[in-house]
C-alpha cells in the first residue's frame, strides 16, 4: 500500500458484480436446461476489523457466495479482491489465499471428519501450510485454551463425544488455525441451543478483538446478526437489495423487502403480538426469474414500472437500496418518497 | 492418542471458561468396532474358524509329514478314521488331511489374491471416479457397467476358458469379475463423503485432492468398502473352486478344493464323507466369510 | 374452572440405551384446559419433544418404559389397548412435525393422505372424505386449493408443505394439537405466516395446543401459557406474560438474557455458562444447579419441586422466595 496516495483504507474483502449462475437439467430427457441464478451481481466491501452480516431466506444466494468467496467455486464474472489486489488463480495463489479467509460451517458434525481426533482435525491445515507438526499442535493447544476447551480433556477426543457447541468451538479452532485475516460463518450458530449460542457469539466478539479479525456473517437470524454486524447485505433471489450499516437498516430499512424481513420478527412480548404478516407466500424459486424488479410478485407496493423494468442501483456504493421507490426518476408513484 | 504437551500443562486461563467435566478416555473408530466386534458371538467363532484354517493350511508342512502329491494304490479311499490317515485316502491314496490343508492354500490365495487385485484397481478407480465426478466419473462407471451387464460366473467361465486352465489365468478372470463391483461400492461411497462439509472445510485450508483423498476419504470409505471386501471373499472363494470343478482353474495333480471334488466325484457312492470333505470346507470358510462381513457391518453401524 | 381436558401426572420416560436406563422425562404434570395454548419452551435434551410423543403415544414400547398417567377428557391413554391407541393417533390427538418433507408420504397426493386419514377416523363416503380433506386445504390458505390438491408434497413450496401438514393434522378435528417445532425450518417471512395460520386456526377451531419450541419470540407469539423444561423437568410454568416478563426460575431468567434480543453490539451478552447435563449422569439435587449464578450447597440437595410463585406463577427453585425475588 502506498500511504500518501489511498485516502480510503483498502478493504479487507472485496467482491465486485459477482455473478454465478448454475444449469440444471430438465426432468425429461430433451426438456431444456434451466439456469439457476443463484449470485447476481453481488458487490460489497468488508472494511477491516469489521463484521458483515449477509441476510436473506432460502434460496437467496448466501451460501454460494460464501462459497465464490472461499474460492471453492468460480465466478462467471466479477472478482474478489484481498486487501485490493486480485488473487491469483494459480495453485499457489488460491492456497496463499486460503490461509487468509476461512470459513465456519452450519453442521458442526458433518464440517469434522469423523475419523480424526480433535487435535488431528485442527493441525491439518497447518500441516498444509508447512507448519512442522510440533508446533502445530502447541498452537492448537493454544487455540482450544482460546475457545473455551480444556486441551488436555479435548485434543484426543473425537466429534461424537462433544456436545454440537463445543464441536462448533472445535470447527472455530480450526478456522482461526491458519491465522486467517478474514473468517466467514455460513449459519454458524443457527443449529445451537440458545443459551450456547449466546455464548459462542461473545467468544466470536473476544477473538475477533484479540486476533484483528473481520468477519463475515451469514445468517437468517436478524437477531443475530444486529447483534454481532456492523454493515449489513439483504439478499433476495441472488441479488443484494440493500445495504448499509446495520443500526441505518434496522431503525429505517428503505426495501421493501428489508421492511417485511424486519417486521417478520416474532415479538418476543405475548402482549404485543404480530397481527399481520407482512407479505404473503413463499420465496420463489431462482429458477424461473420474473421480469423487472424480482421482488415485485411479493412486494405490497408493486406498481407496473416495477414488473417492466429491473430498479437501476449504484454498484460500488455502500449503500444499495435497490428498489424503485428509492430512485426518485424511476416513475413509481411513491419515487422518493421513503427514506 | 497420547497428547504430547511440550511445554508442560497449559496455564492460560480461557476467556469463555467451561466447568471441567472427567471424561472417560477417547477410544478410536476402529479400536470401537473392534471392541463391539469381539462381543458378537457368531463374528467370533467365524473369525476364529477362519484364522485357524488359515494358520494350518500354511502350516501344512509341519503338521503333517505325507506328500499331498505322492499316493499309494493299496491305501486307495482307506475311511476316515484309518490308523495313520486321520481323515481316510482318495482316490490315488493320497492322504485327505494333507490334501485339505494344502488344497487351503491354493483355494485361500485362488480367493484371497483376486479380492485384494480388485480392491486396489476397483478402489482406485472407484475413489477416483467418486471424488473427481462429472465426465471421468460416467466413464469410469459405465465401463463397469457393461462388464456388470454379465453374470460373473459366466464371465470368470468364459474369460478363463479364453486364457486357458491354470491358477494363474484363474486369478486373472476373478478379478476382471470383481473389479466392477468393487467399483461401484467404493464410487457411492466416495460421493457420500465428499459432498460433506469437512472435505469442503479441508479444501478451503488448501488442501490439494491427493491429501484431501488421503487423510478425509480413505479413512471414512474403509468401513464400508471393508465390509463388502469380505464378503467378497465368500464369493470369490466358492467361484474359484468352481473354475478349478470344471477344470479351468488349478491342475492335477496340485490339491485344490473344488478340484479334489471333481476328482472325488467316483467315490461319492463308497466314501461319501471323504467325497464331500472338500465341500465342507469350502462351506465352512465362504460361510465363516459372509457371517463376519455382516458382523463387522453392525459393529461399524453405530456411530 | 371446569375438568381439564389433558391432565398429565407424574409422567416419567425412560429409554434403554448402551450407557444405561436414562429418564428422558422426569416426573412431570400438566394441565390444560380446553382451547388453550401451552407453549414449552426448552433446548435440545431437555425432554419437550419426548413429552409430546408420549402424549401422542408413539414411543416404542421396547425401548421405553413409561410411568404416571395421561388423562385426556376422562380417559388414561396410557392403558388404551392397540386399536384405540390408532383411533387415539390422529383422531382425537394430532401432532404436526418441523420437517413436513419427511412427515408426508412422498408417493401419495396431499389429497389422498388427506382422504384416507378422514375416512380412517369417520366412516364417510369417498367423495366426502375429498371434500373435506377441499374444505381443510381452503382452511390452512393454500391458494388455488382445488388444484393443489392433487399435488405430490415435493412440488410443495416449504410453507405449502407445512400449511398441508396442518390441514391433514386437522383434518379429523383433533381435541388436542400437538406441535413439535413446526416453524424453526421455515424462513422467517412464512415462519410468521403459518404462526398466524395456527393461531387463528386454533381460536377458530378451538382446540387445545401445546406447542413446542426453543424460539422464545414463537412461544410468545402463540401460547397463552408457557411450561419451561430442563433435563427432563419443568422448571417454571405460568401465564406466557408472568413468564417472560417476571422469569422467575433462574433457567428461564438466563434464556431470557441470553437471548440475543435487544442486545447492544460489541457488549458481552449475559449467557448462562456450561451446557445442559447428560441425562445418564444427572447432577445431585437442581439439575441447573452446576450452571446456576446462584445455587448453593443447599441446591444439590434435593430435587426441587415446583411450588407457587405469585398469582399464577409455579417454579421449581428453592432459592426462589415466596413473594417472587430471588433470595440472594
Amino acid at each position: 500500500m502506498k500511504p500518501a496516495e489511498k485516502v480510503r483504507i483498502e478493504p479487507a474483502l472485496e467482491a465486485i458484480s459477482l455473478e454465478k449462475t448454475f444449469t440444471v437439467r430438465g426432468g425429461l430427457p430433451g426438456s431444456a436446461a434451466k439456469k439457476v441464478h443463484a449470485v447476481s451481481d453481488v458487490s460489497f466491501q468488508l472494511q477491516p476489523g469489521t463484521t458483515l452480516g449477509i441476510v436473506g431466506e432460502s434460496g437467496c444466494g448466501k451460501s454460494t457466495l460464501a462459497r465464490l468467496l472461499l474460492q471453492l467455486i468460480e465466478p462467471d464474472a466479477g472478482d474478489v479482491l484481498l486487501d485490493g489486489s486480485q488473487i491469483l488463480q494459480t495453485r499457489a495463489g488460491l492456497k496463499a489465499y486460503r490461509r487468509q479467509v476461512q470459513m465456519v460451517f452450519q453442521d458442526s458434525s458433518a464440517s469434522l471428519n469423523p475419523r480424526l481426533t480433535i487435535e488431528q482435525s485442527i493441525i491439518f491445515g497447518p500441516l498444509i501450510h508447512g507448519v512442522d507438526k510440533e508446533s502445530a499442535r502447541t498452537d492448537a493447544h493454544e487455540l482450544l485454551t482460546q475457545v473455551g476447551l480444556e486441551p488436555t480433556l479435548y485434543a484426543g477426543r473425537y466429534p461424537h463425544e462433544l456436545s454440537g457447541g463445543q464441536r462448533q468451538r472445535v470447527n472455530i479452532a480450526r478456522a482461526l488455525a491458519l491465522r486467517p485475516k478474514i473468517v466467514i460463518f455460513d449459519e454458524a450458530v443457527s443449529a445451537l441451543d440458545k443459551s450456547v449460542e449466546a455464548q459462542v457469539l461473545n467468544l466470536l466478539n473476544e477473538l475477533k478483538a484479540k486476533l484483528d479479525l473481520s468477519f463475515i456473517f451469514i445468517s437468517h437470524d436478524l437477531n443475530v446478526v444486529r447483534y454481532i454486524a456492523d454493515n449489513l447485505i439483504v439478499m433476495y433471489l441472488g441479488e443484494v437489495v440493500e445495504s448499509g450499516s446495520v443500526d441505518r437498516i434496522y431503525e429505517n430499512p428503505r426495501h421493501p423487502y428489508t421492511k417485511a424481513l424486519l417486521a417478520s420478527m416474532p415479538s418476543t412480548d405475548p402482549e404485543e403480538r404480530t397481527h399481520e404478516a407482512p407479505i404473503v407466500g413463499d420465496p420463489p424459486s431462482p429458477i424461473d426469474l420474473p421480469q423487472g424488479c424480482r421482488f415485485a410478485p411479493r412486494c405490497p407496493s408493486a406498481e407496473a414500472v416495477c414488473t417492466a423494468n429491473a430498479p437501476a442501483h449504484d454498484p460500488v456504493g455502500a449503500e444499495v437500496v435497490r428498489c424503485h421507490m428509492a430512485d426518485p426518476v424511476s416513475g413509481h408513484s411513491l419515487a422518493g418518497q421513503s427514506s | 492418542m497420547s497428547i504430547v504437551n511440550s511445554e508442560g500443562p497449559q496455564t492460560a486461563t480461557p476467556i469463555s471458561s467451561l466447568p471441567v467435566t472427567v471424561m472417560p478416555r477417547s477410544v478410536g473408530y476402529w479400536q470401537s468396532v473392534w471392541q463391539r466386534l469381539c462381543k458378537d458371538k457368531v463374528s467370533m467363532i467365524c473369525l476364529i474358524s477362519l484364522i485357524l484354517i488359515i494358520c494350518a493350511s500354511f502350516a501344512a508342512p509341519l503338521l503333517t509329514s505325507y506328500d499331498p502329491a505322492i499316493g499309494s494304490v493299496i491305501k486307495r479311499l482307506k475311511p476316515v478314521g484309518t490308523e495313520g490317515h486321520i481323515l481316510g485316502t482318495d482316490e490315488l491314496g493320497r492322504d485327505m488331511l494333507t490334501r485339505l490343508l494344502y488344497g487351503g492354500r491354493t483355494s485361500l490365495i485362488m480367493g484371497f489374491v483376486p479380492v485384494f487385485l480388485a480392491l486396489l484397481i476397483g478402489g482406485s478407480l472407484g475413489t477416483f471416479a467418486g471424488f473427481v465426478g462429472g465426465r471421468v466419473n460416467a466413464i469410469i462407471m459405465r465401463t463397469a457397467d457393461v462388464l456388470f451387464a454379465f453374470p460373473s460366473v459366466l464371465l470368470a467361465v468364459a474369460i478363463a476358458g479364453a486364457l486357458g486352465a491354470g491358477v494363474g489365468n484363474a486369478l486373472v478372470a476373478l478379478t476382471i469379475v470383481l473389479v466392477p463391483p468393487m467399483i461401484r461400492i467404493t464410487e457411492s461411497a466416495t460421493t457420500q463423503v465428499r459432498a460433506l462439509d469437512f472435505v469442503e472445510a479441508a479444501r478451503a485450508s488448501g488442501a490439494g485432492n491427493l491429501t484431501i483423498i488421503r487423510v478425509h476419504v480413505l479413512g471414512n470409505i474403509l468401513g464400508p468398502v471393508l465390509v463388502y471386501a469380505t464378503s467378497l471373499l465368500s464369493v470369490a472363494i466358492i467361484m474359484a473352486a468352481g473354475l478349478s470343478f470344471i477344470g479351468l482353474g488349478a491342475k492335477p495333480p496340485t490339491a485344490e478344493w473344488g478340484l479334489m471334488l471333481n476328482t472325488l466325484r467316483a467315490a461319492i457312492y463308497s466314501q461319501p464323507l471323504i467325497a464331500a470333505l472338500p465341500g465342507v470346507f469350502i462351506f465352512i470358510v465362504s460361510l465363516s466369510f459372509n457371517m463376519l462381513s455382516d458382523g463387522l457391518r453392525s459393529a461399524m453401524e453405530v456411530s | 374452572m371446569s375438568t381439564p381436558l389433558l391432565k398429565v401426572a407424574d409422567l416419567t420416560v425412560r429409554f434403554r440405551t448402551e450407557k444405561g436406563t436414562i429418564a428422558a422425562v422426569n416426573g412431570i404434570n400438566l394441565e390444560l384446559q380446553r382451547g388453550q395454548v401451552l407453549g414449552v419452551i426448552g433446548e435440545s435434551g431437555s425432554g419437550k419433544s419426548v413429552t409430546l410423543r408420549a402424549l401422542l403415544g408413539i414411543l416404542p414400547p421396547r425401548k421405553t418404559q413409561i410411568s404416571g398417567a395421561i388423562t385426556l377428557d376422562g380417559r388414561n391413554v396410557l392403558s388404551l389397548t392397540k386399536r384405540e391407541l390408532s383411533k387415539y393417533r390422529g383422531g382425537e390427538v394430532s401432532m404436526i412435525f418441523q420437517e413436513p418433507a419427511t412427515a408426508l408420504d412422498p408417493v401419495f397426493t396431499i389429497g389422498q393422505q388427506i382422504t384416507e386419514t378422514v375416512m380412517r377416523h369417520g366412516a364417510t363416503t369417498k367423495a366426502k372424505a375429498r371434500a373435506r380433506a377441499l374444505e381443510m386445504l381452503d382452511l390452512v390458505k393454500i391458494p388455488d386449493a382445488r388444484s393443489r390438491i392433487d399435488n405430490y408434497p415435493h412440488e410443495l413450496s416449504g410453507g405449502m408443505r407445512q400449511r398441508a401438514m396442518i390441514a391433514l393434522a386437522l383434518s379429523t378435528g383433533p381435541k388436542l394439537l400437538l406441535a413439535d417445532e413446526p416453524t424453526t425450518a421455515l424462513d422467517a417471512t412464512v415462519q410468521i405466516q403459518v404462526i398466524l395460520l395456527l393461531r387463528e386456526l386454533q381460536r377458530e377451531l378451538g382446540m387445545a395446543t401445546i406447542f413446542v419450541t426453543h424460539d422464545v419470540g414463537v412461544a410468545a407469539e402463540i401460547s397463552d401459557r408457557i411450561a419451561v423444561m430442563y433435563a427432563g423437568r419443568i422448571v417454571e410454568t405460568g401465564t406466557a406474560s408472568d413468564v417472560l416478563k417476571t422469569p422467575r426460575h433462574p433457567y428461564t431468567n438466563g434464556l431470557l438474557t441470553s437471548t440475543v434480543i435487544g442486545a447492544r453490539r460489541g457488549e458481552t451478552i449475559d449467557c448462562i455458562a456450561g451446557m445442559p447435563p447428560d441425562l445418564a449422569a444427572m447432577p445431585q439435587g437442581c439439575a441447573f444447579a452446576p450452571r446456576c449464578p446462584l445455587a448453593t450447597t443447599e441446591c444439590t440437595a434435593a430435587v426441587p419441586m415446583l411450588k407457587k410463585s405469585g398469582a399464577d406463577q409455579f417454579v421449581a427453585c428453592i432459592r426462589q422466595e415466596a413473594d417472587g425475588r430471588h433470595a440472594a
